[in-house]
């Protein structure tokens, strides 16, 4: 088989939407954070640019690119301006795997709605999130201060602890699905989302991927009371904007990903694909604000405990019955 | 695939990747500093990760990169981090007889490589990539014994290091 221009054309579209929609979600997403945090709170929230304060997101942009891109002393150079892309651009890639709408055709054409359709898709979104701990940890060990360093050592620690549940809790997903590849996996709960099958494994998904976005109440590596921002404290600009923006692609695409995995990604009733598919991922997103809105943060000891000590052997006995039941109904 | 039309790309790809791996190799070994080090070595993970895909093993691909590059090497970050070893000032560049070792392997892996190399092993069938049910069934029912025999080797490795590294009764 060959490629034509025209399939390579839609290839680079693909590639193109993709990043637009995503890096634009992103910046919605922080402004939707602060008016359902300020909603929550009792506030008003950003209102001033725009109507509804909707040209939020392009005033920030316009300020963190304006400011001064400053890099403290004593800070090892290359890694600190390397880091911030090392934490965002993992989490933009691992959206090349989910496919996000039933395929289509177009020119005559079969297009599949997803960027690459590999064969070790799971694995690669496993490879791409324990590849994005390197920013953080980087980016704190890099700028020579001591919250920073702080911050990033506890990043490490949480971000390895908690991909170690998050990968057991996909166990029985691939084992239902008999197949690593995400179209398979979502082709798989045509009749039946994988919730009804999992509903531990899902838990114990949506926990651990909480805690590898950093997100509140796992937001350890940040924490403002402690350690004034953690491992991003030295930075600022866009550099700062990157590890930020990256925390909200983050959220989207780990949320796409719990979508795909345990609430049957594109599939759904009356509404076209894609509908179905951003409703499950905003209603994801919304879940992280509403969490974020309620929830005190954790102590460390507390975070690590509950993922060594409960998250893991749940996990592993979830597995573990799963074989079981596979076998038996054989 | 696109492989299969143009073998031309595919080739250029390899010997890219095959350069960044080597020479950052290289450069994870001059380096004076851990960090870097690490750094490099992730890159040269990186780019053999994309060398086994390119040679049809996707699944060795994806274990190069979550073991190596995002278990083990981070693990060595964490231990330079809380060790605070981040200080290459302190400490000098290894002599010949340090070296010495180290270049008789490389010596003898160069000539097994030439060895090889002479003998023309024919290239794998970039059609059959090797599917993941072939890894599976290859390594719990064919070697299933000596896989468990393995794995109960590494339990007992780590509750000997639970043991070495727990604190005493007071």
């Amino acid at each position: 088989m060959s490629y034509d221009p025209i399939d390579i054309g839609i290839m680079f579209a693909k590639i193109a939407l993709v990043f637009f929609v995503i890096l634009t979600l992103a910046a919605y997403l922080v402004f939707a954070e602060r008016k359902v945090l300020a909603w929550i709170q009792d506030r008003k929230g950003p209102n001033r640019v725009g109507p509804f304060g909707l040209l939020q997101p392009l005033a920030d942009l316009i300020k963190l690119l304006t400011k001064e891109d400053f890099r403290p002393a004593g800070s090892d150079k290359w890694l600190f301006y390397l880091a911030p892309a090392m934490a965002a651009i993992p989490a933009i890639m691992i959206f090349s795997v989910i496919p996000f709408g039933s395929p289509v055709t177009l020119f005559g054409h079969q297009v599949q709605l997803q960027v690459a359709d590999l064969n070790v898709g799971l694995l690669l979104f496993m490879a791409l999130s324990a590849i994005a701990v390197y920013g953080v940890a980087l980016g704190g060990w890099a700028s020579n201060s001591k919250y920073a360093l702080l911050g990033s050592i506890r990043g490490l620690a949480q971000l390895i602890s908690y991909e170690l549940s998050m990968g057991l809790a996909l166990v029985p997903v691939v084992m239902l699905a008999r197949s690593f590849r995400l179209s398979d996996i979502v082709n798989a709960q045509e009749g039946c989302w994988f919730i009804v099958y999992q509903p531990v494994a899902f838990v114990i998904f949506l926990i651990s991927i909480a805690a590898e976005c950093k997100r509140i109440p796992f937001d350890l590596p940040e924490a403002e009371g402690e350690l004034v921002a953690g491992f991003h404290t030295e930075y600022s600009g866009m550099r700062f904007g990157l590890f930020f923006v990256g925390e909200y692609i983050n959220i989207i695409v780990l949320g796409g990903l719990a979508a795909t995995f345990f609430l049957g990604g594109w599939h759904g009733p009356l509404l076209p694909p894609v509908v179905w598919f951003s409703l499950k991922v905003l209603a994801f997103a919304f879940l992280f604000i509403w969490i974020r809105g309620t929830l005190p943060r954790l102590r460390y000891d507390q975070l690590m405990h509950f993922c060594w000590k409960v998250l893991t052997p749940l996990a592993l006995i979830n597995v573990l019955v799963t074989a079981w039941w596979m076998v038996l109904r054989g | 695939m696109c492989e299969d039309c143009c073998p031309d790309m595919e080739q250029t790809l390899f010997y890219i990747l095959a350069a960044v791996t080597v020479v950052a190799t290289v450069f994870a070994i001059s380096e004076k500093h851990p960090v870097h080090a690490i750094v490099y070595l992730v890159t040269s993970f990186f780019a053999l990760a994309a060398l086994f895909y390119l040679l049809a093993a996707p699944l060795i691909a994806m274990f190069e990169v979550i073991i190596y590059a995002g278990a083990i090497m981070v693990l060595f970050m964490f231990v330079i981090m809380m060790l605070d070893l981040g200080h290459p000032e302190n400490s000098a560049r290894p002599g010949f007889w340090q070296w010495l070792p180290a270049l008789l392997l490389a010596g003898a892996t160069l000539v097994a490589l030439g060895i090889l190399m002479s003998n023309r092993i024919s290239i794998p069938d970039k059609a059959a990539v090797v599917s993941i049910r072939d890894v599976a069934v290859m390594l719990f029912q064919k070697y299933g014994v000596a896989i468990e025999i393995i794995s109960m080797q590494l339990l007992f490795a780590a509750v000997g290091a639970f043991y070495l590294g727990r604190r005493g009764k007071q």
